[in-house]
């Protein structure tokens, strides 16, 4: 069996060094390597949606690459979300505002699918929100207050500067 | 009193720590020097157990042992303890934590792999050899109750694992008396909970080894500690069982399962914390399942459409095992006749032992089924009599001046079923009103003009809630100020630490944000039960309520010592007992609890017990019935067979709202649950008991781009059963959804499409059905 | 579930990964990996050796060559979609992309790693052949060209020798012209948004100024192990008036296809809509030639 590789990313801004079995799926090394728990594992087989995050500027499944092919690359989490001071972004608010999480499981998949697509598509629609967010599957909420957060965050987000 | 938070529509205080990534789950604990566990795990449906072979498999990289029930010996030994032991089921029908002499299901655990990392657990899984000797395989419910049937398992006589009865009235006299009698065989489909967490448990023994604690994804610690130390041979308080941030449940996670026990026994035999992640896979071949139920029913009525009486016979797919005893058939049979006066009822459910996954509640346990049937022969009855369905059910439905209205059923107990409360018809109006009945005609020829066939469906439903004996509650103000609320009600993702701070912060006139919730935990409260059933508002929130009470009349009479006032003149403002009307005249429940709290050589103030605390079980008081009303329109392409939910409305009574916000999302979370039942939910077997549909590109969940807006509307009669005149709000969502979706379809099919009589559907079937 | 174990490789070069194509035994190429890590973590795949293409240079990016649309085989999904090139000169390939899984999955998935894998229902190798592309090969031998028609050889099975990597598709686009307006539909029938097709079809037509059919090419995916080209069609509608033609009347090869069948649909029922997304596509790619539709 292959040693464990050596990562270089930046991860939530910060840079983060750490070996990895190269088998080992991004999800794992961000959960268990990193310590970055709030990325969640659902089904392993890319249909869930849970494990989304951000790579590059573009929103993945973490499940569905290796942790060797972050090598290099920024990594965006859940947790970098957060300001540093602990206060919420207004997606993560509108998420509460508008009851968007039950258990909160897949709650951290949507808040970053959500959040690459807020970063590209200043107005989104109803339609373009579902379509976003069809990768991701909830169990708890029937995604109606999911969609109202993203369209309540949108709107406000085109009010703050960039 | 004034109320502040009880009706308000209040943000979870659950809410910054999970959009933060900052939730807890079983996966998300590391205890030092932790292991991890691969199942090696049956792939045939039966079989006898010949031989396992580890040799290879113990030698590999990383792995620390593999175990089978045998290396447990010294530990415990046997089938697990039932849940919920029935007289019907002479010797328990429960798994082994690990299956030693025969496999029943495909999944069954026979071997575990404990390593240093789940890779290389599950390497070594793969090299362990397991011979099984295959046995002929039960995977039809009706062919297992065949009399030359293969046996689910070899060592019973039969596949019958019960007959189960309800009955009342005179069904002969009427059915011989009515105008009409329609007959028909309706058929539910199992699914999953799928839940988006998978199960997980990390067992933790301590230093001396007598000590376990045990971490589960579990909507029952309590069950879970009661029937491993029963199986241990340990005494409860050596064994800590608690449920962390849960990832959704929706009834599976109720269930006490064979790798709870089997990962207890390893980190015991070790002596090191030992961690189990379910995988998907996993989930789909061990996590229960339900819904599998065929009914051929007989209804009688009068020519005016006023249903008189029902009859029928029922099979119930019970699976490999009956871990939770005979709760879903028993459950079956007190869900009729749902909202209707019926004369008489008899109806028989045999329950029948298959090689498929085992059975228990998956959210609205049997009422889901029962409700189809039920309006599906509504549905019938007015199609029948050429009547509007509406019609059929106004004249068929208990009546509010018949409240409490006794069925003439017996719930779990033998006690006669009540219900408590509501107004079934306005329900049914109002949400024809709501989806605009009037406006359909017209709505129906434009979509007809773009090549689509639009249907309205309609059901309704009544849920037993508030399920006994209780879910108490400790209140406590500690000697900071702050209120903890202690219960061993797990949650998982309904909102309850928000819903209990609102009624705990009510009752003592503090702020929400200085309540604190301990649940799920059985060191942080005696006794617990189950969050199942739709129970936990009425249950806990009641002592939640009734313990808060007493905490406040504990505080009044100190400070009514104290400020030499008179209860009547006191007022509990932001956390300080003030004179009405006398600014300054005060004492925090701080300095109450500071004082309660004892001196050392000092009497208690006032002759007080210490502490500023209560305990409280609400006592259930028989079962609260919510009830509702559902329509929605569905849109179908008749090229294609595509159905697709366009309109949805709820209308829903579950007495008093303590959170709309939170009632709102179990609601329409719910119905989203019964249109994936309805449409996309399917969980196919092959004829050797195989499962087919074991990945998401396989099993169609519901994703947002298919479902509709769905509009919900509350009707609150106040429950006369509880304190707090509230009534579960868990499942109403999921139990009229399927029935109301297929109404839609069916009519949307038109007179000539035959009656439609199962769920889900599919494009196929509906293809088929428009040919 | 987890990955079994590999030797992960990380070519940067076309030479370095055609060396360990011909090299390796039991080696897989990581493209995209939408579809290879599922399968990797189900343990349905064992590689001993996994090649990682992703930092391959050249690869990726879409160019124009003359009249040719060239997509680079390690070109994101998200990229193809994003595309002004493949909007205006490809358009259907953008409508097809639309359909091609969610947006995650589109971020990593790659229009070559998706005509390599083969899924009997994917968009992608379907609209190669709805094109007559040809697809770019380099090999330990040197380079060579596979014709669209030749590139499927069976079930998941590329024309890919064990040694050989896909560098990219060249695309011709059908343009209006003295000869004509070109129009192209597209169609399918998927349970959710963003599933694998049941059945999905595209057409591209160009129709001259008399209102003639001049060209015609229809492709079926979801039907056949391989994307289906409808010949007999094709052929029956060239020179037919675009006002009267109904393809309908034409599907006998249709009756004829070797259809598939799965535990969720058997082969009437997919032949259905086959015969229904043909009946669209062909329709929209006529109204488009024809100015009805935008």
């Amino acid at each position: 069996m292959q040693q464990p590789l050596v990562i270089t990313a930046t991860i939530n801004g910060r840079p983060v060094e750490r070996a990895a079995d190269p088998r080992m799926h991004l999800a794992d090394f961000l959960r268990h390597e990193v310590g970055l728990t709030g990325t969640h594992v659902g089904c392993e087989h890319g249909v869930c949606g849970s494990c989304t995050v951000i790579v590059d500027g573009r929103p993945v499944r973490s499940c569905l690459m290796l942790a060797v092919q972050v090598d290099g690359a920024a990594v965006e989490t859940v947790e970098g979300l957060t300001g540093a001071s602990g206060s919420l972004s207004r997606l993560q608010r509108a998420f509460s505002e508008h009851h968007a999480l039950q258990c909160g499981f897949c709650t951290p998949g949507m808040l970053m699918t959500l959040e690459a697509l807020l970063r590209t598509v200043l107005n989104p629609t109803e339609t373009d929100v579902r379509d976003a967010i069809s990768g991701n599957i909830c169990r708890c909420t029937g995604y109606q207050g999911i969609v109202e957060a993203a369209l309540t965050a949108a709107k406000d987000r085109q009010g703050e500067p960039a | 009193m004034s109320a502040r938070y009880f009706g308000a529509a209040v943000n979870r205080l659950e809410d910054p720590k999970l959009v933060s990534g900052a939730g807890r789950y079983v996966d998300d604990l590391h205890p030092a020097g932790l292991l991890h566990v691969a199942f090696v795990r049956s792939q045939r449906a039966h079989g006898l157990v010949r031989g396992v072979d580890a040799g290879a498999a113990a030698r590999m990289a990383g792995v620390v042992a593999v175990f089978t029930m045998a290396d447990f010996a010294d530990l415990a030994s046997g089938p697990m303890p039932p849940l919920a032991p029935h007289p019907l089921i002479k010797t328990p029908i429960t798994y082994w934590p690990l299956a030693a002499t025969e496999v029943r299901h495909v999944g069954e655990a026979i071997a575990m792999v404990v390593a240093d990392s789940r890779h290389a657990a599950e390497d070594a899984a793969a090299a362990v050899e397991v011979d099984i000797e295959p046995l002929p395989v039960a995977a039809d419910a009706i062919a297992a109750l065949a009399a030359d049937a293969p046996r689910a398992h070899s060592d019973r006589d039969s596949n019958l694992a019960a007959r189960l009865a309800a009955k009342f009235g005179d069904a002969d006299a009427v059915f011989a008396g009515a105008d009409h009698v329609v007959a028909e065989t309706i058929v539910t489909h199992r699914g999953g909970c799928h839940a988006m967490e998978c199960r997980g448990v990390v067992a933790v023994p301590d230093a001396m080894g007598e000590d376990l604690t045990v971490y589960t994804s579990s909507q029952s610690p309590f069950l879970v500690r009661r029937i491993l130390a029963a199986y241990l041979g340990r005494d409860e308080r050596h064994v800590r069982v608690v449920a962390p941030d849960v990832g959704g449940g929706f009834g599976p996670k109720a269930n006490v399962y064979p790798e709870e026990f089997a990962v207890a026994l390893a980190a015991l035999k070790l002596g090191r914390p030992v961690k189990w992640i379910e995988d998907r896979q996993e989930h789909f071949l061990t996590t229960t399942q339900q819904r599998d139920q065929i009914w051929t029913v007989e209804v009688a009525f009068t020519a005016e459409g006023r249903m008189l009486g029902l009859r029928g016979r029922g099979v119930h797919d019970n699976g490999a095992y009956a871990p939770y005893g005979l709760i879903l058939p028993i459950n079956a049979l007190g869900c009729f006749p749902g909202p209707y006066a019926l004369e008489a009822l008899d109806v028989t459910l045999d329950v029948a032992l298959t090689n498929m996954v085992p059975t228990s509640p998956v959210r609205g346990a049997s009422r889901p089924i029962v409700a189809f049937v039920l309006e599906r022969m509504a549905d019938r009855v007015a199609a029948h009599l050429g009547l509007p369905r509406e019609e059929v059910r106004r004249r068929s439905f208990v009546r509010a001046d018949q409240m409490p209205y006794e069925t003439g059923g017996k719930a779990r107990d033998g006690s006669p079923i009540s219900y408590d409360s509501g107004d079934y018809r306005q329900a049914l109006d109002l949400a024809l009103s709501k989806i605009d009945v009037a406006g359909f005609p017209a709505r129906r020829e434009a979509a007809l003009r773009r090549g689509k066939l639009l249907g309205l469906g309609m059901a309704s439903c009544v849920e037993d809630t508030g399920l006994g004996p209780f879910e108490g509650a400790t209140v406590r103000v500690t000697p900071a100020g702050k209120v903890v609320i202690a219960t061993g009600a797990s949650s998982q993702g309904q909102g309850h630490r928000t819903v209990f701070a609102q009624i705990a912060a009510d009752a003592l006139g503090v702020d929400i944000n200085d309540v604190i919730v301990d649940a799920a935990d059985t060191d942080k409260f005696p006794l617990g039960i189950s969050t199942i059933a739709s129970r936990i508002a009425v249950t806990a929130g009641s002592s939640v309520e009734m313990a808060a009470q007493k905490v406040r009349a504990k505080a009044l009479r100190f400070a009514s010592n104290r400020l030499e006032a008179g209860e009547q003149d006191l007022e509990i403002v932001d956390g300080a007992i003030q004179v009405k009307g006398v600014p300054g005249m005060s004492i925090t429940l701080a300095e109450v609890s500071r004082a309660l709290a004892g001196a050392a050589g000092m009497s208690t103030p006032y002759g007080m017990e210490p502490d500023l605390a209560a305990t409280a079980y609400f006592e259930s008081q028989g079962l609260t019935f919510a009830y509702g009303s559902n329509a929605c329109e569905v849109e179908i392409d008749p090229d294609t067979g595509d159905a697709r939910v366009v309109r949805y409305v709820v209308v829903h009574d579950c007495g008093r709202l303590i959170n709309p916000q939170i009632v709102d999302g179990q609601i329409i979370g719910g119905v989203v649950h019964g249109i994936g039942n309805a449409l996309f939910e399917r969980m196919l077997h092959d004829p050797e008991g195989q499962p087919l549909t074991t990945t998401y590109a396989d099993y169609l969940l519901p994703i947002a781009t298919e479902m509709p807006r769905i509009e919900v509307h509350h009707i609150e009669t106040p429950s006369p059963r509880n304190p707090l005149g509230v009534k579960g709000a868990g499942e109403g969502g999921t139990i009229p959804a399927a029935a109301c979706v297929i109404s839609a379809i069916q009519d949307a099919l038109g007179p000539a499409a035959p009656f439609v009589a199962h769920h889900p559907i599919s494009p196929q079937d509906i293809v088929a059905m428009l040919d | 579930m987890k990955a079994p174990p590999f030797t992960y490789h990380r070519p940067t070069t076309g030479e370095e990964l055609a060396a360990l194509l011909g090299s390796l035994e039991n080696a897989k190429v990581l493209a995209g990996g939408q579809s290879l890590m599922p399968m990797l973590n189900l343990r349905l795949a064992f590689p001993d050796h996994l090649i990682d293409i992703n930092r391959v240079e050249g690869l990726a990016g879409i160019k124009v060559e003359g009249e040719d649309v060239v997509v680079g085989a390690m070109t994101r999904q998200a990229d193809v979609l994003a595309s002004s090139v493949v909007a205006e000169r490809l358009p259907v390939l953008a409508e097809a992309l639309r359909h091609v899984g969610h947006i995650q999955t589109r971020s990593r998935g790659t229009y070559g790693g998706s005509c390599c894998h083969l899924d009997p229902s994917s968009e992608q190798p379907a609209m190669a052949a709805l094109y007559d592309a040809r697809f770019h090969v380099v090999g330990a031998a040197g380079r060579r060209t596979v014709e669209a028609a030749d590139w499927s050889v069976g079930m998941l099975q590329s024309a890919l020798a064990d040694d050989e990597y896909l560098e990219a598709i060249r695309f011709t686009p059908w343009r209006d012209g003295a000869d004509g307006r070109c129009g192209y539909g597209f169609a399918e029938y998927a349970r959710r948004h963003g599933d694998y097709a049941i059945v999905g079809c595209a057409a591209l037509v160009r129709v001259d100024q008399a209102g003639a059919i001049g060209r015609a090419a229809v492709v079926l995916f979801g039907v056949e192990p391989s994307p289906t080209r409808l010949p007999a069609l094709e052929a029956a509608s060239l020179g037919q008036a675009a006002a009267g033609f109904n393809p309908a009347s034409h599907l006998g090869e249709v009756d004829a296809l070797d259809v598939m069948e799965d535990i969720h649909v058997n082969a009437v029922y997919r032949r259905r809509l086959a015969r229904v997304m043909i009946g669209r596509a062909f329709a929209d790619a006529l109204a488009r030639a024809t100015g009805a539709k935008a």
